[in-house]
């Protein structure tokens, strides 16, 4: 298991030292090992899953380290759908590291299984989990994209065509892409949070019960549909789209820790330490 | 001792004028690069003539009878005296001639360092070397490793990269915020020659209506007939600012054609897609607060020209890579004509027969070991007097002066066959 988890890290270690190579040296070949190490850490993530499954028979989520174990595979698995999709090279730089970091902090952190009450392994929480973590990996990805689209237009705003301005690709190419993360996080979200309810109400007898993460990822939710709303109707986009991706980012990163560190709540031993 | 020369001049060494007077037209050319062959001291020769250069590339038994030979014949075919054009003219011999033509090629010695069009021009001139048939065993080679070169420098450094003219660099930049250009709305005001090549280089990347603003209206009909665009009155030009994604402005006016509210007023109907103005007049035309608006860019003629000074200061950075290269393959290009006099290949030819034997031999002698010290001694000298009998008439063929007129081919074709040079 531990062996499982230290190739994970080391593939995609490799990944983003290839794609840093690649953001200096701009070789095609540096791009292409990057996408197929992360291809490689990406299935020994998933080997590391599937083992905790097999072993406990319920989607491990159990504690902090396989939470985060799950959060790693997710940002891996959206990149790569991603990059096959757009093929926005510069983009691992932003992802790779993303996913070696979270990876080794999920290595860091003690994997004793905490006592599991009131769980009821089914299809529907599966369900939930899956299209959550997926979800929010895409919003993950909408953030940096929106990092990335404020420094190109930066650079053209002020005129200063430096280093990155080369690398990163069109204001437009960043503004679709991102657009286009936060429409399919959004569906997963939806998606994860109505199973999550049907979960709640087969397993506690209601639907909703105002537990904090709830809360949070209901704020989260209508923070993401507002911007959904505000780019069909009057056309946000651009700067204010990638301001507002990254908003949401914030807002979900608080969902994921903040909530389970500050305030209490049944979802809080998931990501307890 | 053959050697390669290269002789000319360039924009370095003589002014427009000058150039001018000694270019050569292609039918020109193949008259000279014939007179030159009736020189009794050159055997190969072609002709490159740019409009940035004259050269002369030929090799030669007699370098100074050569020279003064090309000269004299240049001379007498433009009927222009030596005099005038000798101090512009430049004499590499050898390596330096071989670095000159990969540089050249390369576009390192070009006025706009990495401009693609040289590697092209000389690739014409060699068409018309090959036709002619001018050319021999060692120009053939040198050009073809110059192409290699040149493709090389090109795709390994990023001497070709990002655009030194005005209306490139716009373009570029419209790439950078609309991704693709196509269907892209164009809208020109005024005209200029900037601003018309800019428009010229969208409808190349497939932008999509063009329309054309001009003070007088008939003006402004001409013009869109040229890019088969649609005509509009000054007074238009806000109205349309609602379609247009990139506004082309080069006009005489003294005061700003598109301010800053007219923009922010059809953002929204625009539902905020991005706008971008390439305001190429001075004075101004259009407000520069407009750049302060959320997707709307506004470039003047001085961005521009900051933008182009970055980039030729890349080029020339990258240029050093590109040396680098030439340099490399100057050497290996040395080492394959060093290699083409007769010594070197017989040698090369020996070892390599020499080789084959003594494996082949050691190989079958460790099978028979009832074979005495003697024995293997005579089986030793056996395959000497065979390796020297073999070779005897080919080392003869290939020291013979002439080797029926092109020994060059000859020791080219056996280092071929036998793969001496690997």
């Amino acid at each position: 298991m531990e062996i499982v988890i230290i190739a994970t890290i080391f593939f995609y270690l490799m990944s983003t030292a290839g794609y840093f190579a690649y953001l200096f040296l701009q070789k095609n070949y540096l791009n292409r090992a990057g996408y197929f190490l992360m291809i490689a850490g990406f299935l020994c993530n998933s080997a590391a899953i599937f083992y905790g499954f097999f072993k406990s028979g319920l989607i491990p989520v159990h504690n902090l380290h396989e939470t985060l174990i799950i959060v790693g595979w997710s940002i891996a698995c959206v990149f790569i759908i991603f990059q096959y999709k757009f093929n926005l090279r510069i983009f691992g730089i932003y992802a790779a590291p993303l996913a070696t970091i979270v990876m080794i902090f999920a290595s860091q952190i003690s994997s004793e299984p905490v006592q599991i009450k009131n769980i009821v392994n089914n299809f529907w929480l599966i369900f939930h989990i899956a299209s959550i973590f997926i979800g929010e990996a895409f919003f993950v990805l909408a953030g940096g994209l929106g990092f990335m689209y404020l420094a190109q237009e930066h650079a053209i705003k002020a005129k200063k065509h430096g280093f990155f301005f080369r690398r990163l690709p069109s204001l437009e190419l960043l503004d679709t892409a991102g657009y286009n993360c936060i429409v399919v996080g959004f569906t997963m979200l939806t998606i994860g949070l109505a199973t999550g309810l049907v979960y709640a109400q087969m397993v506690w007898g209601k639907f909703w019960s105002w537990d904090p993460k709830e809360v949070w990822s209901g704020i989260t939710w209508l923070l993401y549909a507002a911007l959904l709303h505000g780019r069909f109707t009057i056309g946000w986009r651009g700067r204010k789209a990638a301001i507002m991706a990254i908003i949401g980012l914030a807002a979900l990163l608080f969902t994921f820790f903040g909530v389970n560190f500050l305030l209490d709540g049944h979802h809080g031993e998931f990501t307890k330490l | 001792m053959l050697d390669i020369v290269l002789l000319g001049l360039n924009h370095k060494t003589a002014p427009i004028e000058l150039r001018e007077l000694l270019s050569f037209s292609k039918e020109e050319a193949v008259a000279v690069m014939e007179g030159l062959q009736k020189c009794p001291d050159i055997n190969e020769v072609m002709l490159i003539s740019t409009c940035n250069r004259v050269e002369v590339l030929l090799t030669t038994s007699n370098t100074i009878n050569s020279v003064n030979f090309v000269k004299t014949h240049i001379s007498e075919f433009k009927k222009i005296p030596i005099s005038k054009f000798e101090d512009a003219f430049y004499t590499h011999v050898g390596e330096e001639s071989v670095r000159h033509i990969f540089r050249v090629a390369s576009s390192l010695d070009s006025m706009m360092v990495g401009e693609p069009q040289i590697l092209g021009q000389i690739k014409d001139a060699y068409l018309t070397t090959i036709l002619k048939k001018t050319s021999g065993v060692i120009l053939n080679r040198l050009l073809h490793k110059t192409f290699f070169v040149a493709k090389r420098v090109r795709s390994e450094t990023g001497i070709g990269d990002h655009a030194v003219s005005i209306s490139y660099a716009a373009i570029e930049l419209a790439r950078k915020i609309f991704g693709e250009l196509e269907g892209k709305k164009v809208l020109l005001v005024g005209a200029g020659e900037m601003a018309e090549l800019a428009v010229e280089h969208l409808v190349r990347n497939k932008v999509g209506e063009i329309f054309v603003a001009n003070r007088t209206f008939e003006r402004g009909v001409e013009l869109s007939n040229r890019f088969k665009g649609k005509a509009i009155r000054i007074e238009e030009i806000p109205g349309s600012l609602k379609v247009v994604d990139i506004i082309i402005s080069s006009t005489g006016s003294s005061n700003f054609v598109i301010v800053r509210d007219q923009v922010k007023g059809v953002m929204r109907s625009r539902r905020n897609r991005p706008i971008f103005f390439i305001d190429i007049a001075v004075p101004r035309d259009i407000d520069p607060d407009i750049n302060r608006l959320n997707n709307a860019y506004v470039y003047d003629i001085d961005d521009l020209k900051g933008v182009i000074e970055e980039n030729i200061k890349d080029r020339n950075k990258e240029s050093i890579k590109g040396e680098r290269i030439v340099d490399e393959s100057v050497i290996s290009f040395k080492r394959w004509f060093e290699g083409l006099s007769a010594v070197p290949t017989i040698v090369a030819l020996r070892d390599k027969i020499d080789t084959i034997a003594r494996t082949e031999v050691d190989k079958t002698l460790q099978s028979l070991n009832h074979l005495s010290d003697n024995d293997r001694q005579s089986i030793h000298r056996m395959t000497n007097s065979l390796i020297n009998k073999i070779l005897h008439d080919p080392t003869i063929f290939l020291k013979s002066n002439g080797c029926y007129g092109d020994r060059f081919a000859y020791i080219d074709l056996t280092r071929k066959l036998f793969k001496l040079d690997d």
